[in-house]
């Protein structure tokens, strides 16, 4: 187990690194002198100044690396010259609505998808386990865009519930129940697109794992199949699940991206898209590095907590 | 002796594989008919689709514009026949750089092994830690102006990794196969071995995750659209067409019902054909 985290944390060290090169390179993609691109609006002698300061622009590009590195290190993402606001902060602030987005929409997937997947199983090939399947597939193809576009069409706008249409978000501090309401067609989107992975995952498992023998031995007991269900079946099968699961974080995330650049929520993404926009790099590199650095580090929980559940991986 | 000649005949009857059946073949129509739309959409007798109609401003479906028209008056039919050209070229052409890199390093990686195998692997696992969207969204954000060649390459060298992953894995599934092994036995040559033994017997599954693979390029390449990062308007694609509509949602549905129903029929028939291949030839699910 010791050795099989300590690779993992090396692992873990050598991606991060890897991201942020490539985050501090996207800076050099731009056509162009990157201090006239960067300093945009806010181009003055002294931002200008600054900004050599803080990036090292007239240094070699190693030095630039480190600089750079080093100011993350202690928590400096750089002062966008655009809003005249701190990077770091800017991110503080828009982050925990992508947290409590994804959250959300997870408790409703995983508590649809378990049920509908142990349904399945039971019966292959019958009626239910026929229409989940159809439908999921079907649900399959149709992207977070387009769902929430047309929530929006039929829930806000045809049906005129509150606070669910475009820029009517609430925040949580002020009104949490409202909050919610603002926050209920995202998650569901997020929600129908993670339920769709999570059934047919936990589904085809469940399967294979119900012909094993010690189920025959757990029916010939004489348990109930509930019990058999939940005690002797899931737990094998929900690795396979939390896989997919820390797998899925990324896509998420970016689909999170999606539904709240619509409905104008600020959060990381819709600040992405702004920051896009206004061309205020440092502001698009620092939520590019966090998010991504952020799915790696969840990826990693999510296989620590695999191992706890099913220690023989970590001896493979 | 009899015994043994049952089972092996019994091993060696090829299974007769499920039909493919009538929903598979309206699918192949569907997706061959968006690839001639595509294609001969200059040829069709279709409007000019940049045409500004201000007499005609977000009419609905009728006679004289097929689908209705959109809050400039464009036609809404022309625009998605015009806006599939964006989705099939990312498709194809991403789907061509992904393969066309990841196919030969993931058979040549699972055929030789070793060192070769180690370092390109570790690689291609390090760059899939990388979420693939995130990553496409910050490239194109920084490397402006946007174009359509620069999408495809950036979506193309994304999937990469995916691809190696799937060809890697499914090819050395078969490169352990006695017959792979007989063929060395007997001296054939490394390119023999690729070409005849393990190409044909990769391909199936390559194909069908070609086809999944399409459809979730163009679902990326929508989504970059809807985000505006994709071609710039007034050039028409199904996810910029989504994206325009957010502005006029309640006075117009129309326009996003139909690049929208577009998009996800095109998704669900590429979808079911590959997955309906991939069981055709009884491939044993590749985790993809």
């Amino acid at each position: 187990m010791a050795r099989y985290l300590i690779r993992r944390v090396v692992m873990l060290v050598g991606i991060v690194f890897v991201i942020s090169v490539g985050a501090f390179y996207l800076i050099h993609l731009l056509p162009g002198d990157p201090a006239v691109v960067i300093l945009g609006t806010g181009d003055s002698p002294q931002n200008r100044a600054i900004l050599f300061k803080e990036l090292g622009l007239n240094k070699p590009i190693w030095d630039q690396y480190f600089i750079w590195m080093r100011n993350i290190l202690h928590g400096n993402l750089g002062t966008s010259f655009i809003s005249q606001t701190s990077v770091a902060g800017t991110i503080r602030a828009a982050l925990p609505i992508d947290l409590e987005l994804i959250v959300l929409s997870q408790i409703l997937a995983f508590a649809t998808a378990i049920p509908a997947a142990m349904r399945s199983a039971r019966k292959p090939d019958g009626p239910l386990d026929r229409v989940l399947g159809a439908t999921s597939f079907t649900l399959l193809s149709i992207p977070p865009f387009i769902i929430i576009v047309l929530l929006v069409l039929f829930i806000a706008i045809k049906l005129q519930i509150p606070h669910t249409g475009p820029s009517s978000y609430v925040s949580f501090s002020s009104d949490w129940i409202g909050n919610l309401e603002s926050l209920a067609l995202p998650a569901f989107t997020l929600a129908i697109a993670s339920f769709v992975v999570y059934y047919r995952v936990l589904r085809s498992d469940l399967i294979a794992t119900l012909q094993e023998e010690f189920i025959t031995l757990a029916r010939s007991k004489g348990l109930s199949s509930r019990r058999i269900m939940w005690r002797h079946a899931f737990r094998p099968s929900s690795v396979a699940l939390l896989g997919t699961a820390g797998v899925n974080i990324g896509g998420l995330l970016a689909s999170g991206f999606v539904v709240q650049y619509l409905l104008a929520i600020p959060g990381l993404g819709y600040t992405l898209i702004s920051a896009i926009a206004q061309s205020d790099y440092l502001l698009v590199q620092g939520i590019v590095l966090v998010v991504s650095v952020g799915v790696i580090v969840i990826n990693f929980l999510f296989d620590f907590i695999i191992n706890l559940v099913d220690p023989r991986i970590s001896r493979e | 002796m009899s015994d043994q000649l049952e089972e092996l005949t019994l091993i060696n009857r090829p299974e007769k594989s499920r039909p493919l059946g009538l929903l598979f073949w309206i699918c192949v129509g569907w997706v061959g008919l968006n690839i001639f739309g595509a294609i001969f959409a200059n040829l069709l007798p279709l409007p000019d689709p940049l045409f500004q109609n201000y007499s005609a401003i977000n009419v609905g479906p009728g006679i004289h514009h097929l689908l209705g028209t959109d809050d400039l008056g464009r036609d809404i039919f022309s625009r998605i026949v015009f806006g599939s050209r964006v989705s099939l070229a990312v498709g194809a052409g991403a789907m061509l750089i992904g393969f066309g890199l990841g196919a030969p390093l993931g058979m040549l990686a699972a055929y030789r092994r070793g060192r070769f195998d180690a370092i390109f692997t570790t690689f291609m696992y390090v760059l899939l830690a990388f979420p693939a969207i995130i990553a496409t969204i910050a490239v194109l954000s920084f490397w402006t102006p946007r174009a359509l060649v620069k999408i495809i390459v950036v979506i193309g060298l994304a999937s990469v990794p995916l691809v190696y992953r799937v060809i890697r894995t499914a090819t050395m599934g078969i490169a352990t196969k006695d017959y792979v092994v007989a063929a060395r036995i007997q001296g054939a040559t490394d390119t023999r071995i690729l070409f005849k033994e393990l190409l044909p017997n990769v391909a199936p599954i390559g194909v069908s995750f070609l086809l999944i693979g399409i459809a979730t390029v163009i679902t990326l390449e929508g989504a970059l659209a809807f985000l505006g990062l994709s071609v710039n308007p007034p050039t028409p694609s199904w996810g910029n067409m989504i994206n325009e509509s957010r502005t006029v949602l309640a006075q117009n549905p129309w326009l996003v019902i139909f690049p929208s129903l577009a998009l996800c029929l095109f998704l669900l028939c590429l979808n079911f054909i590959g997955d309906r291949l991939r069981s055709h030839f009884d491939v044993t699910e590749v985790k993809l």
